[in-house]
């Protein structure tokens, strides 16, 4: 080991160019996650981030100020309590009592919404009160593969010079503009360049994109534009119907209402053919119906390209990363590992990559701070069981105790909560180890993965507005499904849970 | 990695799309979501709930029920939409023989999607109706 993360750095700028088993990238929620993770592990590592304070795409974005996750400063769980983290999606993780539920403390009460710059205060204080080193102002430029001694290294050269670890952690957000090659396309703002409200004051706003970014620029300039035109090939969804975090959510339906009732607001099914100049600045949008092909044209004074983002991973497609889908994110194991290119692995909004099983079309929160932070800690714990020799707890449970146990787990784990169908509480049962908690893991690895026989524990929902546990056997290699009864009021410690779970452990010979 | 528009193309040369024009072919691709398995990855998992409907893009899968190999499908067809019709857990797990690109449409927007087009569901149904003569003959 060339350097250390202790040797040799000033304070202010550690990490300097050198060896380091382990390199993270970024300085968003889901790399000060996965670095407080490491370290709780004894992991060491390299934070480096381009940016120059911690907060990633929060110090940036939403425009309209007011996140779309909540933090419920009042709720049915003691605030420095696991269960807690339910009802604060926005809060990093920790052990220690004065770095949990920090944002609750920095959020002036008008809203159960953070503002921007109250989630930006959020992640700087766990930074600071966590004391999680990054190296700010080191920007990562490109990648390439190297031999080594002990086998393959990657070289991250950056602007302060080049670091070599065995893996990599990139947590680079979902954020960097991206628009169609639509003709006409060019001569547009994109979502990125949205200026503040009153500039759009009396204009004719032409919004292309019907998902969250489309509706929050739409809700945030009601007030101010003359019309608001949104339209996209395909129908909006929303969260209201999807009964999940699918569709625009319900802080921004407004403009649906106003839609409905006439007032101003058109929301569009039609594909863009092309954009071009209309003279004294505006613009002459050429659109098709999706219904009916027909053609349809609209003159805007402004004209935002409400449509996406994509990931930042630079060279690292070149590198053999594969990519997918509209937003780019990377191919990965259910380990959050590249498909491709072992030993190169993602953290923080990145994650949502990975769908797990996707029952009834809802995906994990992955791409939320509720959700990646849960799979920051468990990619550590993983790579510190696989690429370190750490050794997992696995406490072992008496059998007497795996009933009352699992209700509590199905009751109020929040990975489960927030992780629906994708985390799981796994047990296991062997005649030599006796039955041994082995802690929170993504689902298909319990499903797909040889072990021995066990149950893993996760919440579902079926997108009806139902919520319930699910219970997944696995004995002698094969795995069921087992679905408890869902409950008006959520509570899954009922008799009827009682007997429905004790059932399913008897499956794997659990009696209690 | 593809574009939607890259998508509609591509879904213009599947038999099951030939029917629709291109501005509804924009909204096929922006109503699907892709999603990519490595070889060896389950994709469709027998007696697990509350699956999708798939299109495969590119790659080839196995249909394996109880371990045993039955079928492989490749470019242009479909699986997933026999336990969504019918409201029961697949029977087969479908698995990647090699890295696979597919359209994913969950389960509850399937019905939805076939009722707005119908020219879909014609060519679906033709398709099952070859996989059901394929497996009568199979049987005599």
């Amino acid at each position: 080991m060339a350097a250390s993360s202790n040797a040799g750095s000033a304070p202010e700028r550690p990490f300097p160019p050198g060896d380091y088993p382990v390199v993270v990238v970024g300085s968003g929620p889901g790399a000060l996650q996965t670095s407080y993770a490491l370290r709780r592990l004894g992991i060491e590592h390299a934070v480096l981030s381009a940016d120059s304070s911690p907060g990633g795409m929060f110090r940036r974005w939403p425009f309209f100020q007011r996140l779309l996750s909540w933090t419920k400063p009042y709720a049915p769980a003691d605030r420095a309590s696991r269960a807690f983290e339910r009802y604060d999606w926005n809060s990093l993780l920790a052990d220690e009592p004065d770095l949990r539920a920090i944002q609750v403390d920095l959020m002036d009460g008008s809203s159960e919404f953070p503002s921007r710059p109250e989630m930006e205060r959020n992640l700087a204080a766990f930074a600071d009160r966590a004391a999680i080193r990054i190296r700010h102002g080191c920007r990562w430029e490109s990648t390439r593969r190297e031999d080594g001694p002990d086998g393959g290294r990657f070289v991250l050269v950056t602007s302060d010079g080049e670091y070599r670890c065995r893996d990599a952690i990139f947590a680079v957000g979902v954020a960097e503009p991206w628009r169609p090659d639509t003709p006409g396309m060019d001569l547009v703002a994109h979502y990125a360049d949205t200026r503040p409200a009153e500039t759009y004051a009396d204009k004719r706003l032409f919004i292309i994109g019907k998902q969250n970014s489309g509706f929050e620029l739409a809700s945030g300039l009601l007030q101010w534009a003359r019309r608001i035109v949104l339209a996209s090939p395909s129908p909006a969804k929303l969260s209201v119907n999807t009964h999940s975090l699918v569709g625009v959510r319900a802080r921004y339906v407004q403009p649906f209402e106003d839609h409905n009732l006439g007032g101003g607001v058109s929301i569009l099914d039609a594909s863009l053919d092309h954009i071009e100049r209309a003279g004294d600045g505006a613009f002459r949008v050429h659109l098709k119906r999706s219904d009916s092909g027909a053609a349809l044209m609209f003159e805007a004074d402004e004209v935002i390209a409400a449509t996406g983002f994509v990931t930042p991973l630079r060279d690292l497609p070149a590198l053999g990363v594969t990519t997918f889908g509209q937003s780019r994110l990377p191919a990965m194991t259910a380990w959050w590992e590249s498909t491709t290119v072992p030993g190169i692995h993602f953290a923080g909004t990145i994650t949502q990559g990975v769908a797990g099983l996707k029952k009834h079309g809802i995906p994990p929160n992955s791409g939320a701070v509720h959700g990646a932070r849960y799979n920051a800690r468990i990619l550590a714990r993983h790579l510190a069981t696989t690429r370190f020799g750490v050794a997992p707890e696995r406490p072992a449970l008496a059998a007497a105790d795996v009933l009352p146990y699992c209700l509590d787990e199905l009751s109020g784990a929040p990975e489960l909560w927030h992780q629906r169908a994708f985390l799981a509480r796994v047990l296991t049962v062997s005649p030599d180890d006796g039955i041994r908690n082995e802690g929170i893991v993504p689902l298909t690895t319990f499903l797909d993965e040889a072990g021995p026989d066990g149950v893993a524990l996760t919440i579902e929902a079926d997108g009806t507005g139902a919520i319930y546990p699910a219970v997944y056997t696995r004995r002698d290699g094969r795995t069921a499904e087992h679905l408890l009864a869902p409950h008006p009021l959520l509570d899954f410690t009922t008799m009827e849970h009682r007997r429905q779970l004790q059932d399913v452990l008897s499956v794997i010979g659990i009696s209690s | 990695m593809a574009t939607r528009e890259e998508i509609a193309d591509t879904l213009a040369g599947f038999a099951m799309f030939a029917d629709l024009s291109t501005a509804q072919l924009q909204q096929v691709a922006h109503t699907f979501d892709e999603a990519v398995y490595p070889e060896g990855e389950r994709i469709l998992r027998q007696g697990l709930t509350g699956s999708g409907f798939f299109v495969i893009l590119d790659g080839e899968a196995a249909i394996v029920v109880d371990g045993q190999q039955r079928a492989t499908l490749g470019r242009g067809e479909f699986f997933g939409e026999v336990s969504i019709l019918l409201g029961e857990p697949p029977v087969a797990d479908v698995v990647a023989l090699r890295p696979m690109r597919c359209l994913v449409l969950s389960g509850p927007a399937v019905e939805a999607f076939l009722v707005a087009h119908p020219r879909v569901m014609y060519r679906m149904l033709q398709a099952q109706a070859r996989r059901l003569r394929n497996a009568n003959r199979w049987r005599s």
